[in-house]
C-alpha cells in the first residue's frame, strides 16, 4: 500500500522533526510539514470522513484547503480542513460525520434508501404534520454533518489589525509572486496573500526548472522591506473602494487574525483549482486530482497507490504520470481523454478506513485492476474577488474553463492562471506587468492595457455517460441534478439552491462548473446561455472568533469611582458609562433622601455649554417650549422633538450671563444632542452666531437630594446666598464649593426634594463629593445610586425618555400639552406637532396605581380590554416600582384616550398570564404632586 | 467599505461617519402641509443614477457636508 519516499527534491517535511499524533484513537508519526492529511495517507489510511448526506467513505481528493472530504476533528477544534492543516506534536485527531464509528457508521444505511433521498428530500419529507418539527429536528440533528463543539470558553486568542497597503496581491504563485516583486520595485507598499504555508504555487511541485525559478522568486521577495508575506492566510473579500477582509491563521499564540486592508489596487492571482470528473464511482476513496497525487509525492514524499490507472486530458496529468513512475507506482494504463479515451466506472472495496478503489472500467467496457485511479480533466477559474469587483466571468468554449469577463474596476487586476494561459516565462511575465501596472495605478498613474495571456484549447471534459458525484460536500450527484432540472428549476441559481449543490464548504471551488456542465446538458443549452452562479465573500472560511477579534470596548467612570468602589457600590452599564447602581439597598437610600440627605453621582449626565448671541434662537428651535423670556441665573426645564415629532431628549437649560448658556441632556441622549444641534447650526441656520461645546467630562456631577440639602450646602460655600428667597427653584448660580472655585450649582429636582446639582470641574470631583460626605454627617448624609433615583422620581411621576417614551412617543403623549407651543412659528417636530394635537387619538402617558398595592406589574406588561368579545392592547406599563416612600407598588404607562381619566379602571396582563387591576391617577405624581418639598 | 471624499479630511473609510440621508431641503415648518412634510420626513428617491447626500462625519471633523453618490456603482465625489 502507501508509504513514506525516499527525499524528493523540493519536499517540504523535515524528517530530522518527526511529530507523533492519533487518528481515531490510533499512534502515528509524521513529520513536520505534514499535512493531516499527507500523514495519514503516508500511513496507509485512505479513508478520512463520512459524506454529508450518504455517509459514504471519503478520502483524499485534491490535497487542498478545498479538499471536500478531509475534514476532521483535532482535539476540541471542529471541521478542520485535514488536507491544509499542518501537523503538530501531539495532536488528537477524530473522524467527523461518523456515528458511531469510521468503520461502522450505522448511518451508511442512507446509502441503501439513497434512492429516496434525492434533492429536496428533507423539504418534501418532513414539513408536514408541523406538529411533529421538533421531533423532527431532534433526530435530524444526529444526522447532521460537522465537528464537536465545546461547550467551553475558546482558549485560542483572536485579533484583529489594519493595513493601509497600495497594492495587495492575492495568491502566492508565480505570477502573484512576480507581481508583488514588481510592484514593491516600483516603490509600492505590497501586501502578498498567499493561502498555503509556502509561497509558490504548483512551482513547488514542479520539475527541476520550476523549482529553480521558485528560489529566485524566493530571493527577490525576501529582498523587499517593503512587501509583506502572509501565508496559511487568505483574502476573503472585496468590498467598496478595495477595502479587503484578510485572514491569517495560526500566527504563534494567535489562531486567527483579521486583517482590515484598504488597497489601492489589487492584484487577483488565485491560479486555477483542478476540477474532478463527474462518473460512477468517482468519490471512492483513491479517486484522486492529478494535483493531488503530484503533491503527495513531491511536497510530502508519500507514495499515493501501487498501481495506478491516470485519465489525462493536459499536461498536468501527464505530469502526474511522469511523478508516479518515478515514484515507483505502477501506472498501468494512462487513458488519453484527448483522443477519446474515457471511464464510465470506479468501484471500491474494502473495509473501515482501508476501503478504496480496485477497479476501474474504461468507456471501452475494459476493466483494469488499481488502486489508484487519477483524473486531470481540467480546471475551475476561482474569480470570486474579480466578480465582488463587478466582474462577470464569461466561459470560454476553448479553454472549457471561465475567464475574466473584463468588467471588474479598473483598480482590480487579473494575472496568473486566473487570466489565460501559456508558458511559466509568460506567466510570470504577465505577473511581473500587473504588479507594475498596480503600482502605477495605485500611485494615479492612468491606466494603460497589460498584454493578455493566450488562451489554450482544453477537451470539455465534465461528465462521462454514468453518473456520479458533482458537490462531493453536500452530496449532490448529477443525477439529481437532472432530476432537479425536470422537476422545472431549471436555472443556474434555482438548482443551486433546491440542490444546495455549491452550498457546502467547499462553496463551488471544484464542483461549479460540473454544477454548470450537467444543468445545461440537462436543458439541452450551452454553459455560456446556462451561465454560473455568483460568488460571494468569503473565499474562504472565517471563524467567528477572528470577526469578533480581540475586544477592545471603551468604558467612562467619574472621578468619583474610587469612592464608589470603596463603599461597595453595584455597577450598572448605562452606555459607555458604569455607574452605581445602589450601595446595598437601594430602599434605604430613598427613604433616607425623602428625611434627611443624600448624595448621587450623576457625572454621566450630558452637559453642553452654549455662547453667542443667537443662542436663546437655537433653543426655541430645538425645544417645543418658548425661552426668550428665560432670565440670567434661571433654570428651565425642555423638551426636544425630532423632526416627527418623536421625544428625542429633554433637560434642563440655565441661563449663565446674557450670551452664555449651559444645557443638560440625559445621559444617552449627551451625543446624540451634540450632533443634532451641529446638524442646526451647521446645514439649517450657519448664519447663527453660536458656539457649542460639550463639556459633559469637564465637569463631575453630583446631586445632594433631601430636605437637609441647604443646610449641608451651606457648610461648604460661602460665596453664593442659598436663602430660599434668593436662590430659588430652578435657579443657576456660580460659586465656589469646598474651596473649588468655577462650580455651578443648580437649584432643580429629580427626586422630588429639595435639591443642589452641584457641576465641579472634573479634576476636583472627588475632593467635593468627599468634603459632602464629610460636612453631611451629622446631618445623615448617604450616598444613594441610579436605582433610588429612579424610584424617587416615579415616585415623583417624572418620565425619562427612553424608558417610558419609545420611537413612537409624540409629545403630547407624554403630557407635555401645556408645553408645547405650537405658536412658535418653528421648531423642530412642530407640524407633526400640530397634526397630533389636531387627531387627539394618541395612547396618554398616565400614573396607574395597582388595586392590589403589592403587585408591581413588570415594565411591559400590556394594558388589555375586552372588545366585542376579542381582547385588545389598550396600553402598556412602561415603568413600575414598589414606592419605600408610599409603601405601595406605582406605575408609569400608556392608556388609550378612553382610559385616560382619573379612576378608570384598566386591566394589566401579567407575564404569568393572570390579569390585575389597575386605578388611572388623576396625575403623574404618586407623592407630593403640588411639588411644596421642593420648593420650600 | 466606501470611502467618503471629506472637504476637510480627505478620502476616510465610511465607518468614521454617520450617514444622514438625502441632502433635501427642509419645507416651511410654520405653514406645513403634511404630504410635503411626509416626504421630507421619510420618502427618499431611489433612481438609478446620481444623487446627494449629507454625511457627518463623527469620528473626524465633526462637520456635516454633501456628497454626491451614485446609486449603481456605489462611487462617491465631492459635490459641487
Amino acid at each position: 500500500m502507501s508509504g513514506r519516499l525516499g527525499p524528493q527534491p523540493g519536499e517540504e517535511i523535515d524528517r530530522q522533526a518527526p511529530l507523533a499524533f492519533t487518528w481515531n484513537g490510533d499512534e502515528h508519526r509524521g513529520f513536520a510539514g505534514d499535512t493531516i492529511a499527507s500523514a495519514l495517507t503516508a500511513a496507509g489510511v485512505s479513508v478520512f470522513s463520512r459524506s454529508f448526506k450518504y455517509h459514504r467513505p471519503r478520502g483524499l481528493l485534491a490535497a487542498t484547503f478545498h479538499d471536500p472530504g478531509c475534514t476532521v476533528q483535532v482535539g476540541d477544534e471542529p471541521n478542520v480542513r485535514g488536507a491544509h492543516r499542518q501537523l503538530a506534536e501531539g495532536m488528537v485527531v477524530q473522524p467527523q460525520n461518523a456515528w458511531p464509528s469510521l468503520h461502522r457508521d450505522v448511518k451508511a444505511a442512507n446509502q441503501l434508501a439513497g434512492r429516496f433521498l434525492g434533492a429536496g428530500f428533507y423539504y418534501k419529507t418532513f414539513i408536514k404534520p408541523q406538529r411533529l418539527w421538533p421531533a423532527y429536528q431532534r433526530v435530524l440533528s444526529r444526522f447532521a454533518a460537522g465537528g464537536r463543539v465545546t461547550d467551553q470558553p475558546a482558549e485560542d486568542r483572536f485579533d484583529q489589525r489594519y493595513a493601509h497597503v497600495d497594492v495587495c496581491v492575492a495568491g502566492g504563485g508565480p505570477a502573484g509572486m512576480a507581481a508583488a516583486i514588481a510592484a514593491a520595485g516600483a516603490g509600492a507598499r505590497v501586501l502578498l496573500v498567499e493561502e498555503e504555508y509556502r509561497l509558490g504555487g504548483h512551482l513547488r511541485f514542479g520539475s527541476e526548472t520550476e523549482l529553480s525559478t521558485l528560489a529566485d522568486l524566493h530571493r527577490a521577495v525576501a529582498g523587499l522591506e517593503n512587501l509583506e508575506v502572509v501565508t496559511n492566510g487568505v483574502v476573503a473579500g472585496r468590498y467598496d473602494d478595495n477595502w479587503l477582509s484578510v485572514v491569517e491563521r495560526q500566527r504563534g499564540p494567535v489562531f486567527e487574525r483579521l486583517v482590515k486592508v484598504r488597497a489601492r489596487t489589487v492584484v487577483v492571482a488565485p491560479g486555477l483549482i483542478e476540477r474532478p470528473y463527474v462518473f460512477d464511482g468517482n468519490d471512492e476513496p483513491g479517486v484522486l486530482l492529478s494535483t493531488a497525487v503530484r503533491r503527495l509525492v513531491k511536497l510530502w514524499a508519500v507514495r499515493p497507490g501501487e498501481r495506478a490507472v491516470v485519465l489525462t486530458a493536459n499536461d498536468e496529468g501527464d505530469a502526474a504520470v511522469d511523478d508516479l513512475r518515478r515514484a515507483g507506482v505502477d501506472v498501468v494504463r494512462v487513458v488519453d481523454a484527448r483522443s477519446g479515451g474515457d471511464v464510465v466506472q470506479a468501484e471500491g472495496g474494502g473495509r473501515g478506513e482501508h476501503r478504496r478503489v480496485r477497479r476501474v472500467t474504461l468507456g471501452s467496457g475494459e476493466r483494469i485492476e488499481c488502486d489508484l485511479f487519477v483524473t486531470a480533466v481540467g480546471w475551475t477559474a476561482p474569480t470570486t474577488l474579480l466578480n465582488l469587483a463587478g466582474d462577470r466571468p464569461a466561459f470560454s468554449a476553448v479553454a472549457n474553463r471561465f475567464l475574466p469577463g473584463g468588467l471588474a474596476h479598473p483598480s482590480v487586476l487579473a494575472t496568473g492562471g486566473l487570466a489565460g494561459d501559456g508558458s511559466l516565462d509568460a506567466l510570470i511575465e504577465h505577473g511581473q506587468a500587473s504588479g507594475r501596472e498596480a503600482a502605477r495605478r495605485a500611485g494615479s498613474g492612468a491606466a494603460t492595457a497589460i498584454p493578455a495571456l493566450p488562451v489554450v484549447a482544453h477537451p470539455p471534459l465534465f461528465r462521462s455517460r454514468t453518473h456520479g458525484m458533482v458537490d462531493f460536500s453536500e452530496d449532490v450527484s448529477s443525477k439529481d441534478i437532472v432530476a432537479a432540472a425536470a422537476e422545472g428549476y431549471d436555472s443556474i441559481e434555482l438548482v443551486k439552491r433546491f440542490t444546495t449543490a455549491t452550498m457546502g464548504p467547499a462553496q463551488g471551488k471544484l464542483e461549479t462548473v460540473n454544477l454548470v456542465a450537467v444543468l445545461a446538458e440537462a436543458n439541452g443549452k450551452t454553459i455560456e446561455e446556462t451561465g454560473t452562479t455568483v460568488w460571494r465573500p468569503p473565499y474562504a472560511p472565517i471563524t467567528l472568533g477572528a470577526l469578533a477579534g480581540r475586544g477592545f470596548e471603551p468604558v467612562r467612570y467619574s472621578p468619583m469611582q474610587p469612592w464608589h468602589e470603596a463603599h461597595g457600590a453595584s455597577p450598572l452599564v448605562a452606555g459607555d458609562w458604569i455607574r452605581p447602581d445602589h450601595y446595598g439597598d437601594p430602599d434605604a437610600e430613598v427613604r433616607n433622601v425623602r428625611s434627611n440627605v443624600g448624595i448621587i453621582d450623576v457625572t454621566p449626565l450630558g452637559k453642553l455649554d452654549l455662547r453667542g448671541p443667537d443662542v436663546a434662537q437655537l433653543l426655541n428651535l430645538l425645544y417645543v417650549n418658548l425661552w426668550s423670556k428665560l432670565a440670567i441665573g434661571g433654570v428651565r426645564y425642555g423638551v426636544m422633538c425630532a423632526e416627527d415629532g418623536v421625544v428625542l431628549d429633554d433637560g434642563v437649560t440655565g441661563r449663565l450671563g446674557p450670551e452664555h448658556y449651559v444645557m443638560t441632556t440625559t445621559s444617552s441622549g449627551a451625543g446624540t444632542v451634540w450632533e443634532w444641534i451641529l446638524n442646526w447650526l451647521q446645514t439649517e441656520h450657519p448664519e447663527w452666531r453660536v458656539h457649542v461645546t460639550p463639556v459633559t467630562t469637564a465637569f463631575a456631577s453630583m446631586n445632594l437630594a433631601g430636605p437637609a440639602s441647604r443646610e449641608l450646602l451651606a457648610r461648604l460655600v460661602a460665596d453664593v446666598d442659598l436663602a430660599p428667597e434668593s436662590f430659588k427653584y430652578m435657579q443657576v448660580r456660580q460659586g465656589t464649593v469646598a474651596g473649588v472655585a468655577g462650580c455651578f450649582m443648580w437649584r432643580i429636582g429629580f427626586t422630588g426634594e429639595l435639591s443642589y446639582e452641584l457641576h465641579v470641574p472634573a479634576a476636583y470631583g472627588l475632593h467635593v463629593w468627599e468634603a459632602c460626605l464629610e460636612a453631611g454627617a451629622n446631618l445623615g448624609i448617604r450616598a444613594f445610586g441610579v436605582e433610588a433615583q429612579r424610584i424617587m422620581r416615579l415616585e415623583k411621576g417624572h418620565f425619562i425618555v427612553g424608558q417610558d417614551t419609545d420611537g413612537l412617543t409624540q409629545a403630547f403623549a407624554v403630557g407635555l400639552g401645556s408645553l408645547v407651543k405650537l405658536e412658535k412659528q418653528d421648531f423642530a417636530g412642530r407640524p407633526e406637532l400640530v397634526w397630533q394635537q389636531e387627531r387627539g387619538d394618541y395612547q396618554r402617558l398616565v400614573g396607574l396605581q395597582p388595586v392590589d398595592p403589592r403587585c408591581v406589574p413588570a415594565e411591559g406588561c400590556q394594558i388589555i380590554e375586552r372588545v366585542d368579545g376579542y381582547t385588545q392592547i389598550v396600553g402598556r406599563i412602561t415603568s413600575s416600582r414598589m414606592s419605600p416612600t408610599l409603601d405601595r407598588s406605582i406605575c408609569l404607562g400608556f392608556v388609550a384616550p378612553h382610559l385616560s381619566h382619573p379612576d378608570a379602571v384598566v386591566r394589566v396582563r401579567l407575564p404569568d398570564g393572570t390579569d390585575v387591576s389597575a386605578r388611572v391617577m388623576e396625575q403623574h405624581a404618586h407623592f407630593d404632586p403640588d411639588g411644596a418639598r421642593l420648593r420650600g | 467599505m466606501l470611502l467618503v471624499p471629506c472637504p476637510w479630511c480627505g478620502p476616510r473609510g465610511s465607518a468614521e461617519f454617520r450617514f444622514v440621508g438625502d441632502a433635501s431641503s427642509r419645507p416651511d415648518a410654520s405653514a406645513p402641509k403634511p404630504d410635503e412634510w411626509r416626504a421630507y420626513l421619510y420618502a427618499q428617491a431611489n433612481e438609478a443614477d446620481w444623487t446627494t447626500e449629507t454625511w457627518y462625519h463623527r469620528a473626524g471633523c465633526r462637520r456635516y457636508f454633501k456628497v454626491e453618490r451614485h446609486r449603481v456603482s456605489n462611487e462617491v465625489r465631492s459635490a459641487p
